[in-house]
């Protein structure tokens, strides 16, 4: 039979780890990404990846591993991927090492680990303060030898717009719009993978990069794919702010022994360097004794709230508080952190190994996503995704040095089911619909270059934005959450009103965005509601008025899908697989 | 053409003194609609914000793609994804120096701050230019270590500390090819790769599984376009964000050509 062909949309490393499987079974693969693989969001991510390696004589292994992830999660993740996953991480750690990627060592040359949140192993890998950078270009750099033996192609500078289903429903190809030409085309292939990563854009300022929107997500979620856990949004305790985004501030900085405090005294002016011990108060070490620290991020970021919002003790009054490293040793810093350091140095302007930073918590990463199966296809049959944009391995809440092994591990999975499936497929009765949905597509194009209004789209971006992080992110109630629904329904209406100041052909980066835009907002009703509606609180999702975790009525997967008709997501509720971890409290302040 | 329109915004912000007294930021920015057009300069007058940097003053501008003029125009194209000095997308040419534009901070730059696409590299739009050249090189010096497979085939080779530190640096590089915008010899005459993918050479042939293609790195650097186009002017350690020690892998990878075209010249 012919060779099989699959689309890969995205190019961070749940995408490139699906290509480089593909690739070696045999298969041909299209690679599409909106910017240059190499420039991916993965690129971002700083502290490390976890394996159970065990090299520090601690005792670790993959089942403690799958505990402290299902029980970081607040068991609301499948437990069985979730142990196919950490069963394959010291599997996946040696591939990416012998792929080159210059991971810290041990003074005999092994892989050296340090400890994460959420963990009292010593189980992240890491290279330096740029793991993500460096595991990325491991796998850019073999994609590309397979692009320089021709079973790959790749589409860069190309936007995924949306599947293309036959009559049956079975995803056939995909539609795509060049970011240049402004061409949109159709692309044929027996099986497609989604890969592209977070929805950091509907909440206007966050960690993600510019490329994170959702978009794609949110296409195949109005197509007709389940949506899963959509409420679920880590904020990540200590960000950086900023007038563009909110820089991260990795969890390693706490896991090289990094602290948080703020001065006892409301309104102390003094500079933090001039503050003693005495006056200063390391809320998390007191409140959580054995993790310190290193509490898993929704409890950091619950707690950091706490101190600027209830007790009012933000720095000068601001919500910010301090991350301190200056007691650490500056050439063990340098050697450990100097990455992340250097970002702090250049965005704000001071040096962290000298004075103290200033951080807050900042909208991260979503749990939830494409709803997928075991085998990471979702309801359409021939749409499979991988990585950040499908809900599979971090429950309700994810572990730091968790993402990049659940990302790469899902494209490895990803990868050869695509393949096998493609193998089975019968071909499509007719192959009209491919036409049906570039007319589709284009005719949006159409209608929004022509559209005579006077809404800016970059300006609706920024209401959506301070919405969503107002109403739905660290703290939630109820009535918020749904005012925030309905103030999206009001943004969606005024969308009918845009106007873009750019009408021309070529590299329109305002049509684009708009489209994203909307996508966006279809997406934000997912989590709103989704937020509305689950009366407990779980991971990182917390409602004052219903402060405990109910398994009685809510340990099931939340699951939307859209409803063209009422233009509306549509909710549905599923069992979670417990089969290997029973569920118990989830307590960091005492042994768990 | 170009220069006139620069002058006439200029005389504009001059002529305004007496705004209000909330502090504003004056940008002046090339414009080029497509690769074929010719280039302009529009001026904006944006307030200011502490912490702000050229790429969130863009994000401004599109907010309200109005110039100082008064002309309604349109949102400036320009590469930008990470914000972080990670991704590699947003080299400009930012008052007369190639740098990245998320870590450009407005209060660090002189006004009117002057922001123009990379000079070396075809202009898609505005201020984003296609920089694939640099994919292609490193396609062409083979930038890969050659594993088997995907395959569990247990761990990878030893390295030791002090090794791990050297190829760290390198591995920084972000592909966003402000090295060979900097340097003199990078142009159609010479054909030169640049500094960045002679890094990466230089880097590959060092791992201990890497070095298995290196005979076929160092043939790819010989010749019209090679090494030996390196003036040694060192613009590109000057530039370069990520600090990378471009001028010792040169040096290096240069020796390592040398050896190599002579043993090769005796083998023949």
């Amino acid at each position: 039979m012919a060779t099989p062909k699959i689309i890969v949309v995205g190019g961070g490393l749940a995408g490139l780890s699906a290509v480089i499987k593909i690739a070696e079974m045999g298969g041909s693969v299209d690679l599409f990404s909106i910017v240059p693989v190499k420039r991916s969001h993965s690129v971002c991510a700083q502290g490390g990846i976890n394996a159970a390696k065990n090299l520090k004589g601690e005792g670790d292994s993959t089942a403690i591993h799958l505990d402290d992830t299902v029980y970081g999660g607040d068991f609301l993740a499948n437990q069985t991927p979730v142990k196919n996953m950490c069963d394959a991480a010291p599997g996946i750690i040696d591939l990416l090492d012998r792929m080159g990627v210059p991971f810290n060592r041990t003074p005999e040359g092994l892989l050296d680990f340090r400890r994460f949140g959420g963990t009292l192993y010593n189980r992240t890998a890491f290279a330096g303060a740029t793991t993500g950078q460096q595991l990325l270009y491991a796998l850019d750099e073999q994609v590309r030898r397979f692009e320089s033996e021709g079973k790959v192609k790749k589409y860069e500078s190309w936007e995924f717009l949306s599947a293309v289903l036959d009559g049956k429903n079975v995803c056939r190809g995909i539609c795509a719009m060049n970011l240049r030409s402004m061409e949109v085309r159709t692309f044929p292939a027996d099986a497609i993978i989604i890969c592209t990563g977070g929805i950091g854009a509907i909440f206007g300022k966050s960690t993600n990069s510019v490329v994170c929107t959702g978009s794609a997500q949110s296409a195949l979620y109005q197509q007709g794919a389940y949506y899963a856990n959509g409420e679920f949004i880590q904020v990540h305790p200590t960000a950086i702010p900023g007038e563009d985004k909110l820089r991260l501030m990795s969890e390693s900085a706490r896991g090289e022994g990094g602290r948080v405090w703020v001065p006892k005294q409301k309104g102390d002016q003094r500079a933090a360097n001039s503050i003693p011990e005495s006056d200063r108060w390391y809320f998390l070490e007191e409140w959580y004794p054995k993790y310190g620290n290193l509490v898993p991020r929704d409890v950091a970021t619950r707690a950091i709230h706490k101190v600027v919002y209830e007790n009012e003790l933000g720095i000068d009054g601001q919500p910010m508080v301090y991350l301190d490293l200056t007691h650490i040793d500056r050439k063990i810093l340098d050697k450990k952190l100097e990455g992340i350091l250097e970002i702090y140095q250049k965005f704000v302007g001071d040096d962290p190994r000298d004075v103290p930073m200033k951080i807050f918590p900042g909208m991260h990463y979503t749990m939830g996503g494409l709803w997928v199966d075991f085998n990471q296809q979702t309801n359409i049959p021939g749409a499979f995704a991988a990585g950040e944009c499908e809900y599979q391995y971090h429950g309700a809440n994810r572990l730091g040095a968790n993402s990049l092994v659940s990302c790469i591990f899902g494209g490895f999975v990803a990868g050869p089911n695509a393949m096998r499936y493609a193998k089975n497929l019968p071909a499509a009765a007719s192959n009209g619909f491919f036409e049906a949905e570039r007319k589709r597509q284009e005719e949006m194009n159409f209608g929004l270059m022509n559209n005579e209004g006077t809404e800016n789209p970059f300006r609706l971006w920024r209401e959506l934005g301070e919405l969503m992080t107002r109403y739905c992110t660290v703290i939630r109630y109820n009535k918020s959450c749904r005012e925030a629904d309905s103030k999206i329904v009001d943004l969606l209406e005024r969308m009918k009103n845009v106007n873009l100041s750019d009408r021309t052909q070529w590299a329109n980066t305002s049509v684009v965005f708009t489209r994203q835009l909307y996508n966006m907002m279809q997406l934000a009703r997912v989590v709103a509601q989704g937020a509305a509606r689950r009366d407990e609180s779980r991971g990182a999702h917390y409602k004052p008025d219903f402060p405990e975790r109910d398994d009685k009525n809510w340990l099931k997967t939340t699951k939307v899908s859209f409803a063209p008709d009422a233009d509306e997501p549509r909710f549905q509720f599923e069992p979670v697989d417990v089969s290997l971890v029973p569920p118990r409290p989830r307590r960091y302040d005492a042994v768990k | 053409m170009a220069e006139t329109q620069l002058q006439t915004e200029t005389h504009i912000v001059t002529q305004t003194p007496l705004r209000p007294r909330t502090k504003t930021v004056v940008f002046k920015i090339k414009r080029q609609a497509n690769p074929d057009s010719a280039a302009q300069w529009e001026c904006f007058e944006i307030p200011w914000k502490p912490g702000m940097n050229v790429i969130s003053s863009l994000m401004e501008i599109a907010t309200n793609p109005v110039t100082t003029g008064g002309v309604t125009t349109s949102p400036i194209t320009y590469d930008a994804n990470c914000l972080e000095e990670v991704c590699g997308s947003c080299a400009m040419v930012i008052n007369g120096k190639a740098r990245m534009a998320c870590s450009a901070l407005v209060d660090q730059l002189e006004q009117p701050i002057r922001v123009e696409p990379l000079t070396k590299f075809p202009v898609v739009r505005d201020l984003a230019v296609d920089r694939s050249v640099i994919f292609e090189n490193l396609k062409a010096v083979k930038a890969w270590v050659p594993v088997d497979g995907t395959y569990d085939l247990g761990s990878g080779p030893r390295i030791a500390p002090r090794e791990q530190e050297e190829a760290y640096p390198v591995s920084r590089c972000i592909s966003c090819c402000c090295c060979m915008e900097a340097c003199p010899q990078f142009n159609d005459d010479t054909g030169f790769v640049g500094a960045a993918t002679i890094a990466q050479v230089g880097l590959f042939n060092s791992h201990p599984t890497g070095k298995a293609l290196k005979h076929e790195r160092l043939a790819a650097l010989m010749g019209d376009g090679g090494i030996q186009e390196c003036g040694y002017a060192q613009n590109c350690v000057e530039v370069c964000p990520k600090d990378i020690p471009l001028m010792r892998s040169i040096s290096e990878v240069s020796r390592d050509v040398m050896l190599q075209a002579v043993t090769d010249l005796f083998r023949r």
